[in-house]
């Protein structure tokens, strides 16, 4: 028996730009700063819950567990079952995932779910050979040995190694997510301008939303202790131009790349919540539904080719609820690197892929522009891989009501090569 | 974080020893003997939830150490079993309004006598201490041999701040196991310690916790655990020609805190270690005389009787506190500062602003108080978590208790209250800060006036325990009931006040302001003016004190005030108008009747030659507070004098010696302030006009 699922509310802290060394904020912090506001507008009581799950890849030393930790800090009852959930850059939309099936199973009936990260907060790392060295050092037993040990160090021992860089390459294929960005952009014949242009768009489309107040309930301002606050996504370069971003050098493949820092999504710190709701909760507390989750769906590929994601996963869903791509009318397509995007929507429109690998019977078609992405992405909100998951599928439901478009669908690449889609409907 | 577990198994978590009978031999104390042979005495005073040592205690403990002399058990722990702690000090009451040197002395002499008692017992003694331990429980603890700390325990000699020194031995036993420059400063402090900060001073010998006191106990009686023993620092301290150099230096220190003509507690020990310092005997016997004699001193019993206005002033708050929630609305300084507070305090706290600037720099205001007062790093963050800021005011909705901290203007204000009233919780209690708008105003635009109270802060909040808790006639009993058991539960006291202009303090304290501004006015100057007022006991003279509570704040209460009081209040000169007018507010600008630097005025030493300070001057400033106090007796604007001098002491510091105002006319005779204030009444106006209140003062 398959219940109904609500989503009936959600929030999120602005995107912080990682700058020079860790933000203010460490993952459960930020979880903290928006999920305080979000319980609060509530008519019910944040012990109410029956789970807490949040998504976060990079957890920290000091906040194993991270969804306890935060379900703790958030005032919500020391016996509240909370934990968390690592499927890397989709780890903010499997705890929806993972809220919506225990709900509709009738297994609980509110959860809150989100993502949460710090990349600002990315450990350095010791080399392995330097770790050996200390332990060895250690372990020797008296001053003679402490010093042979001692002298077997060599300065690479002492390299650190940026733990974001080796998190953000394939293990498997030892390629960096630039990289596959690049092999989705050459086998569909992305050009480099396009990617521009794709990513000044982001940048023109979010500076929009923020200036039109779009953006308000759905991201709370955070506090800082030593008095500062941040009140919006500051990664945002309203004066980015196709112009200006052609100036950029590829940072992943020079000379000859197209993927560059201003068409990927940027180094950020954010979180974000939503709240799931079966129909007895929502009688019960007097809730009103943003919108219900229809169905939800993963998939897996070539780790080289990651971008696709969306395309794999996203596709099945549909036809199995007799959609077609045109049939949505929003779109949250996470924007990874642009050339990655436009790369999902030139495969949707190619006749070779769509028959041989989704097994339509042609081309699945275009996906109109104004129903995708409408007030920006990762590229110009930043890409706090725990989080951004969690936030599409905020942000689509959000969007859907100010549109007033019945059908929508977030959807995302995942480094490691998945793929992760949610369909939505309005209520 | 509420555990359910832990509190139903609450009574698992001290370590007893063997559960003793239920009808033991004795009253106060409870006496086992485990399979080691090992005594438990438990001290367990009857009908108390704290452990305090008065005379019958004393009595009671001498006979426990025969029995045991008797018994001859292996070893002796010692320990409290009230969850509050070990032993919160010796039972003051017992003194208060003592005249007689020589009946303190025999007292004391007796009590002395157990301590020493406790000390020559020929078998190994450990004090296991958890909670508080301080004054006479620190003593007992020092007569042990051993003493273990549990994490949590706090440290303590507070007599100072009674006007006393320790009086049961603790002079002489801490300073021969402390390092003097330390136990000497704590004792001159009154300051408490936590468990590590004991070790670290060999105080304790360890610090443990609850699930390792069995095992700690026995090593400590069977010679397993290390001692701390006097080091050779301490032992060169108490010797003859350094105790001097010493002594001359915590002398100078002493001086800047306080004179020894109105605090002599600090001096006398002093003199008392500086004379006898290492040498025991003498010391005891020494310590008895002059605890006897600052006894009686009227410091010593004015403090006293303030400690007892406080406890008074607790009681009154209630228990049974419902306000989980509170919701404030204005991050400024006062709603900033009353928010931190509470949230300091366990509670769970939304503050709203409309502009996150406020909000941000009341976060950063209560992470810097977080940091002197909590300490714990962990703890700091869940006192800023449960302080949420709220730019939406969507706090309202789940608070049990709104404050109010808007500008103090009446429009805003209702305004604000028509936008709150209908999201309230249906048991929710609106309150205000205000201090100077008439609750009857306030109310008439609310659809249910009956749950309006004021909750008057003083600025600093966490420094000023005083709330006035301000009620109208219109009130629910049950939610002032709420309201007094709200300031209890944050560790502030209340004054239950009838609305009406300045309530009291503020009311008693504008004359105080202005008539400093008419003695400006005299060409007197103006750090002249400061230390009149200071040599009376105040901590801060008046036009200091205008500048820290800010002028405009100052002009608009005087304003406030006179619409009622009229001719009562000395005139506001037109110059302070101008002085606000060229933003010159006092501390908030920079710039007031001083130049303030980081929280400071920049004040210059008085000139050498050149007018004193005359007992006109301090009367001036002085009585017409007195005078206010008795006129709100006599209207029944509050209706217990004791809480009114706890009220004046505790909301502006009103110089604790002299007891409070009502305390201090009572002292020099009322007839005397009566005729005081003619002769000012003749010579400076009406404004000294003595209150028919003082007809039937006692």
């Amino acid at each position: 028996m398959a219940r109904p699922v609500f989503i009936v509310d959600g929030s999120r802290t602005p995107f912080l730009k990682a700058r020079s060394g860790p933000g203010p904020f460490t993952p459960v912090d930020l979880a903290v700063q928006c999920g305080r506001p979000l319980l609060a507008r509530q008519p019910f009581s944040p012990d109410d819950f029956d789970q807490v799950i949040l998504g976060c890849v990079n957890v920290i030393a000091d906040e194993m567990n991270p969804a306890r930790v935060a379900a703790l800090r958030l005032g919500m009852g020391e016996d509240l079952v909370a934990f968390t959930v690592q499927i890397n850059c989709g780890s903010g939309m499997q705890s929806i995932d993972t809220a919506y099936r225990y709900i509709r199973e009738g297994h609980a009936d509110m959860i809150l779910a989100g993502g949460t990260e710090a990349l600002s907060h990315a450990p350095l790392v010791w080399p392995n050979s330097g770790v050996r060295w200390f332990a060895g050092l250690a372990t020797a037993k008296g001053v003679a040995a402490k010093l042979a040990a001692a002298f077997k160090l060599r300065p690479r021992y002492l390299k650190p190694i940026i733990g974001l860089e080796r998190g953000l390459t394939d293990p498997i294929t030892e390629l960096n997510m630039g990289q596959t960005a690049e092999v989705v952009g050459h086998l569909f014949g992305i050009t480099r301008a396009q990617s521009d242009a794709y990513a000044a768009e982001s940048h023109r489309r979010l500076a929009h939303a923020q200036g039109a107040g779009f953006l308000k309930g759905e991201v709370e301002t955070a506090f800082t202790r030593d008095g500062k606050f941040f009140d919006h996504d500051d990664g945002v370069r309203p004066d980015s131009t196709a112009e200006t971003l052609a100036r950029l050098r590829p940072v992943f493949e020079r000379p000859w790349g197209q993927v560059t820092a201003g068409n990927s999504s940027q180094i950020t710190d954010g979180a974000s919540w939503v709240i799931l709701a079966s129909d007895a909760a929502v009688a019960k507390h007097k809730l009103t539904p943003k919108a219900a989750i229809v169905d939800s769906n993963w998939a897996a590929l070539d780790p080289s080719i990651m971008g696709l994601g969306p395309v794999m996963s996203a596709t099945p869903m549909l036809q199995r609820n007799g959609l077609s791509v045109q049939d949505v009318e929003t779109w949250e397509l996470n924007e990874a690197f642009a050339t990655q995007v436009l790369g999902c929507l030139a495969a949707w429109n190619d006749d070779k892929f769509c028959r041989e690998i989704l097994k339509l019977d042609g081309a699945a078609g275009e996906i109109d522009r104004d129903k995708l992405n409408v007030d920006g992405g990762a590229i110009s909100l930043g890409h706090p891989v725990g989080t951004s998951g969690n936030r599409i599928v905020l942000h689509l439901v959000n969007a859907m009501k100010r549109l007033g478009t019945r059908r929508g669908v977030a959807t995302e690449c995942i480094g490691g090569g998945l793929g992760g889609a949610m369909l939505i409907e309005a209520v | 974080m509420d555990s359910k577990i832990m509190t139903a198994l609450g009574d698992r978590v001290l370590e007893l020893g063997p559960p003793p009978a239920a009808d033991g031999a004795f009253k106060h104390f409870k006496l086992t003997r485990d399979a080691d042979g090992v005594a438990w005495l438990l001290f367990d005073r009857a009908d108390a939830s704290a452990n305090t040592l008065s005379s019958d205690v004393m009595e009671e403990f001498d006979a426990v150490l025969a029995a045991i002399e008797t018994e001859r058990p292996a070893g002796l722990v010692i320990r409290s079993a009230k969850p509050s702690g070990f032993i919160a000090g010796a039972d003051v009451n017992e003194f208060r309004g003592a005249s007689d040197p020589e009946m303190v002395e025999t007292r004391i002499r007796a009590a002395h006598a157990v301590i020493d008692h406790l000390e020559a017992l020929k078998l190994p003694t450990v004090a296991v201490i958890h909670g508080f331990c301080l004054g006479g429980g620190l003593e007992v603890a020092l007569a042990c041999q051993s003493r273990i700390a549990v994490d949590g325990a706090r440290f303590g000699f507070p007599e100072v701040m009674l006007g006393l020194h320790p009086g049961l031995g603790g002079t002489v036993r801490f300073t021969a196991l402390v390092n003097p420059t330390q136990s000497m400063a704590l004792m001159l402090t009154g300051r408490t310690i936590d468990a590590r900060r004991a070790k670290s001073l060999g105080l304790v010998d360890t610090v443990t916790q609850e699930r390792h006191v069995r095992g700690a106990v026995k090593d400590a009686l069977f010679g397993r655990l290390k001692r701390v023993r006097p080091g050779l620092l301490t032992r060169a301290a108490n010797f003859g020609p350094v105790r001097g150099l010493l002594a001359k230096r915590m002398r100078s220190q002493a001086a800047k805190a306080a004179s020894s003509e109105r605090y002599p507690a600090p001096y006398a020990l002093i003199d008392l270690w500086e004379t006898h310092g290492g040498s025991k005997a003498a010391m005891l016997k020494a310590e008895q005389a002059s605890f006897a004699k600052l006894m009686v001193t009227p410091t010593a019993q004015n403090l006293i009787r303030v400690f007892f206005l406080r406890e008074q002033m607790k009681k009154a708050a209630g228990s049974g506190n419902t306000i989980r929630h509170v919701h404030v609305i204005g991050a400024g300084a006062m709603g900033g500062d009353i928010a931190a507070w509470c949230a300091g305090q366990g509670l769970r706290v939304s503050l709203a602003d409309m502009k996150a600037e406020p909000i941000a720099g009341a976060v950063k205001r209560a992470a810097e108080l977080y940091g002197k007062i909590i300490r714990r790093p962990t703890e700091v963050r869940d006192a800023l978590d449960r302080l949420m800021p709220d730019m939406d005011g969507e706090g309202v909705r789940n608070a049990d208790l709104i404050i109010e901290a808007v500008p103090e203007k009446l429009e805003l204000k209702q305004k604000v209250y028509a936008g709150l009233e209908p999201r309230m919780k249906p048991g929710a209690i609106l309150a205000t800060n205000t201090s100077s708008i008439p609750l009857q105003d306030l109310r008439t635009t609310l659809a249910r006036p009956e749950r309006l109270v004021g909750l008057h802060f003083f600025n600093p909040v966490s420094r000023l325990q005083l709330v006035e808790v301000v009620s109208h006639d219109g009130n629910d009993a049950q939610v002032l009931k709420q309201a007094l058991a709200f300031v209890g539960a944050i560790d502030r006291l209340p004054l239950p006040v009838k609305s009406s202009p300045g309530f009291l303090v503020n009311r008693a304290l504008t004359p105080y302001m202005l008539e400093a501004m008419v003695m400006l006015d005299e060409k007197t100057d103006q750090r002249l003016i400061d230390a009149a007022a200071e040599q009376f006991g105040m901590p801060m003279g008046p036009i200091e004190l205008a500048d820290q509570v800010g002028l405009d704040i100052c002009l608009d209460v005087g304003d406030m005030l006179r619409t009622k009081f009229g001719d009562l209040l000395p005139p506001t000169p037109s110059w302070l108008r101008e002085k606000v007018a060229r933003g010159e507010l006092g501390r908030k600008t920079g710039k007031g009747f001083y130049v303030w630097n980081d929280g400071k005025a920049v004040k210059a030493r008085l000139p050498e030659t050149g007018p004193r300070v005359t007992d006109q001057m301090i009367d001036r400033l002085v009585l017409p507070m007195s005078n206010v106090c008795v006129a709100a007796l006599r209207e029944g604007i509050v209706d217990d004098a004791d809480a009114v001098d706890g009220a004046m002491i505790f909301g502006t510091g009103y110089a604790p010696f002299r007891g409070g105002p009502l305390n201090y006319a009572r002292t020099r005779g009322v007839e005397n302030v009566v005729s005081t204030m003619r002769a000012l009444a003749e010579r400076f106006g009406a404004r000294f006009a003595s209150d028919p209140g003082w007809d039937n003062f006692k």
